[in-house]
């Protein structure tokens, strides 16, 4: 499959040359990075799993748990209970490299210190169902939080696996045949070249001498 | 980029969302899809690290969702809301595994 455009030369048979070391090389090492990539993504993704399974089941409990304290109160009570939370969050947000992926690192930090800090009402007009309600929310949101990171990781993971596994097959299928085939082309067409320019010069000697011979005969 | 504070918000319908208030989230209730699109395109801005958005709501502005894959932040979650468990956060993290691996080799077999 020589393309057209590829000058026979020995110039451009030097430079494809040198093309192909670093294809093949740079084939290699992305073919790594795939397979460390992969590896990784795949112990991830477990996690990610389990993690959610279990996210999702606190978080079905806590809502019903919600569900039974809005039905013991009043909606308006309920709302003034929660309406001004005493607690505020705030994430430390920071990055890990992974094979060249950018993966976020969360560390929440809480402003109240204390453990009780959740509760943002009196509890004499509350029900102590929206006290477990509050408190099992609490509880998972650790594993939430985790949760967020584990996911968000695994995203960017798979788009760059994908990004990589693109540059390996264009690598391994295009680039690689293509100037494999190139050089082949042109180290055919140099020794066509070669050879035909031995043929000619041979040619030329029989005839000098056929004629060193003539003159010598006709000098005879 | 290595020391920075961000929040945390959920969107959602209220009645899934209002108790993340307590432990200290932005909590940021909408009525409709309309509205949560334009809440979630704000949020997105700035501020917040983390978005925790209700399936249901995920569901339908899925395109601005989608955006936000490429950056590191926000990361966006999908949580069930009180409502039920939809199973759309188990297909989102197949969706990835399908993306990276080419097929769904953790999930075929189970469940």
């Amino acid at each position: 499959m020589a393309s057209t455009t590829v000058n026979p030369t020995r110039m451009e048979l030097t430079r494809l040359k040198k093309k192909l070391v670093t294809a093949k090389r740079g084939h290699k090492l992305l073919k790594d990075k795939r397979d460390e990539l992969m590896r990784r993504f795949l112990e991830l993704v477990k996690e990610n799993m389990e993690l959610r399974k279990k996210v999702e089941n606190g978080l079905e409990e806590a809502n019903r748990n919600f569900v039974l304290a809005k039905a013991v109160m009043r909606e308006e009570t309920l709302n003034t209970a929660l309406l001004a939370p005493l607690q505020s969050l705030s994430v430390d947000v920071k990055s890990e490299n992974v094979m060249s992926v950018e993966i976020p690192r969360f560390e929440y930090k809480t402003r109240a210190p204390g453990e009780n800090d959740i509760y943002s009402y009196g509890f004499a007009f509350t029900s102590s169902d929206l006290d477990f309600a509050v408190k099992s929310l609490s509880d998972i949101f650790p594993d939430m939080l985790k949760l967020a990171e584990i996911e968000k990781s695994c995203q960017l993971m798979a788009a760059e696996i994908e990004k990589t596994r693109r540059r390996v097959n264009a690598l391994e299928h295009v680039m690689i045949p293509e100037t494999e085939s190139n050089i082949k082309y042109i180290t055919m067409k140099l020794d066509e070249n070669e050879r035909s320019t031995q043929v000619r010069l041979m040619k030329v000697k029989d005839m000098m001498i056929k004629e060193q011979i003539e003159a010598k005969r006709a000098a005879e | 980029m290595s020391f920075m504070y961000k929040g945390v918000a959920v969107v959602g319908d209220r009645d899934s969302i209002y108790g993340f208030g307590s432990i200290g989230l932005s909590i940021f209730p909408v009525a409709d899809a309309e509205e949560g699109a334009k809440t979630f395109r704000q949020l997105c801005k700035g501020e917040y690290a983390v978005i925790y958005i209700t399936e249901a709501l995920a569901a339908e502005i899925e395109d601005e969702i989608e955006k936000t894959a490429e950056a590191m932040y926000p990361a966006v979650i999908l949580i069930p809301g009180v409502y039920g468990n939809t199973g759309r956060g188990l297909a989102e993290v197949r969706k990835s595994v399908e993306k990276a691996v080419g097929s769904d080799i953790l999930f075929s077999g189970k469940d």
